[in-house]
């Protein structure tokens, strides 16, 4: 078993050795010529503006924390489900169950989420009227329809 | 002694297999995106003049010439960070080759020789965790590049490689349940049997709604369209990347490649069946092995003699079209299947009785089940560029509502259900 995590730290090795040596060949070969321009951070050809550390948006520390929970989920499932066929014949259909109870105290957990509206990634006021709420429909329908006759019978709502 | 140099082949096997697959595939990408696009696409780069291959000489030119590229670093980045990146990236896509099996065992007198190069019992759990540690490297292109657009690109990609990882896990637990097993290998070893008698015992057959979750949730952790919001041309330039060039940005590029080619060898691994030829298991193949050559050797006689006929033909049609050296191309590759068919015909005459012996059979069926390993994983890699010139984009609120909204409870759903159905065919 030694050996063959040592097969997989000569391959990490070798695949490390692969790029250091693309990486120093590149070096060799290319020019060398900096100057103010080539150093400033691209924006599309325009002169930088602002700081690059812009504020981004909350909800993917959300999907961060979501993570966590989910992926130990998963990893708290994995040896279970290596050994439940060995399982079921020592602890018969208790072995299933115990599984259904704890998948479903995460799934309380997902529901929670998701009705509190976090897994939406589209929040905005809530809406006021009915043109609205169409907007809202037609926005989630997720149906940008490059089919003509759509596009002709459905207008697209104003300010979306 | 012995076992280092075995150890130390299949790297090597491994790792030239990459870099060939890897190669075949960017061409595959342009010249596939051409065929799609009812375009010709890439085909001026040549050897002396002559070959051409129809585009694939244009990889290699493609690296060379980034290679001679200056490597432009812009003055605010974090340099040990922004060095570190791509070679993170690289490595883990390479690394993740190490449990991947590509071959029925070798048994050489006593000693059995694992086709695969680490035999971990932990396997898919390795997968796991090296994939997800990709992540890494785009997180830390995108921040230390001192940059809005790769911000935001590495940002995006971390939010989309952990979202799908879970979905990725969950589609995995159930082939667990399934198999039994953590070992990729005694997976694949065990999709060689027969399911009702008549269709391979393969992943896909048995995991059908597992599969299509694994194979979404590969691409979104693979980065490719159309889950490939990191990069949004329209939106964000490229992505992670923009601040790269020269040899760093290449292996940037390879890496997503290489990774893409060991998600393809994992789908053909866990759903259809890895090495395994379909309905001839090992013993099978070992024991019709001359038969099976002989024909091997006929078929390939008749397909080279055919294409030589052909390129000869194009050959005598497109003389003096161009007027300068091209014209000889099919000349040239005419001359070369020519005489691998005498070689093929050579064979089947000197080999006519076919007795390859207990040795030779067991050699011949490692490499049947080599060369359909490499079949299965092309095709897979094919589908990644099929569907990237197929498929839109996706919005990013979509892509979160299809990770979250439907795949997670799908996925629990196909593992709640699996977990039934083992329950009660025990």
């Amino acid at each position: 078993m030694q050996l063959h995590f040592a097969t997989v730290f000569v391959f990490l090795a070798l695949a490390v050795g692969f790029a250091v040596i693309a990486m120093v060949i590149s070096w060799a070969l290319r020019p060398k010529k900096p100057g103010t321009v080539k150093e400033s951070p691209y924006e599309c050809g325009e002169q930088p503006e602002g700081s690059p550390w812009i504020r981004f948006n909350v909800r993917f520390y959300l999907i961060a924390l979501f993570f966590i929970v989910f992926d130990v989920e998963v990893v708290f499932l994995l040896p279970w489900a290596v050994v439940f066929k060995e399982m079921l014949a020592v602890l018969g259909s208790f072995a299933f169950w115990e599984m259904v109870i704890f998948i479903a105290i995460l799934l309380v957990g997902l529901a929670y989420v998701w009705g509190k509206g976090d897994l939406a990634w589209v929040k905005g006021l809530p809406p006021r009227d009915e043109e609205d709420l169409e907007a809202l429909s037609w926005y989630e329908s997720g149906r940008f329809s490059t089919d003509r006759r759509s596009v002709h019978t459905s207008a697209k709502p104003e300010g979306v | 002694m012995a076992e280092i140099a075995w150890a130390l082949g299949k790297i090597l096997f491994m790792l030239v297999f990459v870099f060939t697959v890897l190669v075949v595939m960017i061409w595959g990408e342009r010249k596939g995106s051409a065929f799609i696009q009812d375009r010709i696409g890439p085909n001026r780069a040549s050897i002396g003049g002559v070959i051409r291959l129809g585009g694939l000489v244009h990889p290699v030119a493609d690296v060379l010439k980034l290679l001679f590229k200056e490597d432009l670093v812009p003055g605010a980045v974090n340099r040990f960070f922004y060095t570190m990146a791509p070679f993170v990236v690289m490595v883990i896509a390479l690394v993740t080759f190490a449990v991947l099996p590509f071959g029925d065992a070798i048994y050489l007198g006593d000693k059995v020789i694992p086709l695969r190069i680490a035999d971990l019992d932990v396997g898919i759990l390795y997968l796991l965790a090296i994939t997800s540690l990709s992540v890494y490297g785009i997180v830390l292109a995108g921040w230390a590049s001192n940059n809005k657009y790769t911000f935001l690109g590495g940002i995006r990609s971390t939010a989309q490689m952990i979202s799908y990882e879970i979905n990725m896990g969950l589609a995995v637990l159930a082939l667990l349940l399934v198999y039994g097993s953590t070992r990729v290998d005694a997976m694949v070893v065990e999709q060689g049997q027969l399911l009702f008698g008549f269709l391979p015992r393969w992943g896909v057959f048995l995991q059908p709604l597992g599969f299509v979750l694994f194979l979404t949730s590969v691409f979104a952790e693979t980065n490719r369209t159309p889950f490939d919001l990191a990069e949004g041309e329209s939106e964000l330039v490229s992505g992670y990347n923009i601040e790269y060039s020269s040899m760093k940005f290449a292996l940037f590029f390879m890496a997503e490649y290489a990774s893409m080619i060991v998600a393809a060898g994992f789908i053909s691994s866990l759903y259809f069946g890895g090495w395994q030829v379909p309905w001839l298991d090992t013993i099978t193949l070992r024991e019709h092995a001359g038969t099976f050559l002989g024909v091997s050797l006929w078929v390939g006689a008749v397909f080279n003699l055919l294409f030589a006929a052909l390129l000869w033909k194009r050959y005598r049609r497109e003389r003096g079209l161009l007027g300068d050296r091209r014209e000889l191309e099919p000349l040239v590759l005419g001359i070369v299947f020519f005489i691998l068919a005498l070689v093929c015909l050579g064979a089947v005459v000197i080999a006519s009785p076919w007795n390859l012996g207990e040795q030779g059979a067991a050699h011949f069926a490692t490499v049947v089940q080599v060369l359909s390993f490499i079949l299965k994983t092309l095709f897979f890699s094919w589908l990644f560029i099929w569907v990237r010139w197929t498929l839109p984009r996706f919005r990013y609120d979509q892509l979160m509502k299809l990770g979250w909204q439907l795949m997670l409870p799908l996925g629990l759903l196909n593992f709640f259900v699996t977990a039934a159905v083992v329950l009660l065919a025990r």
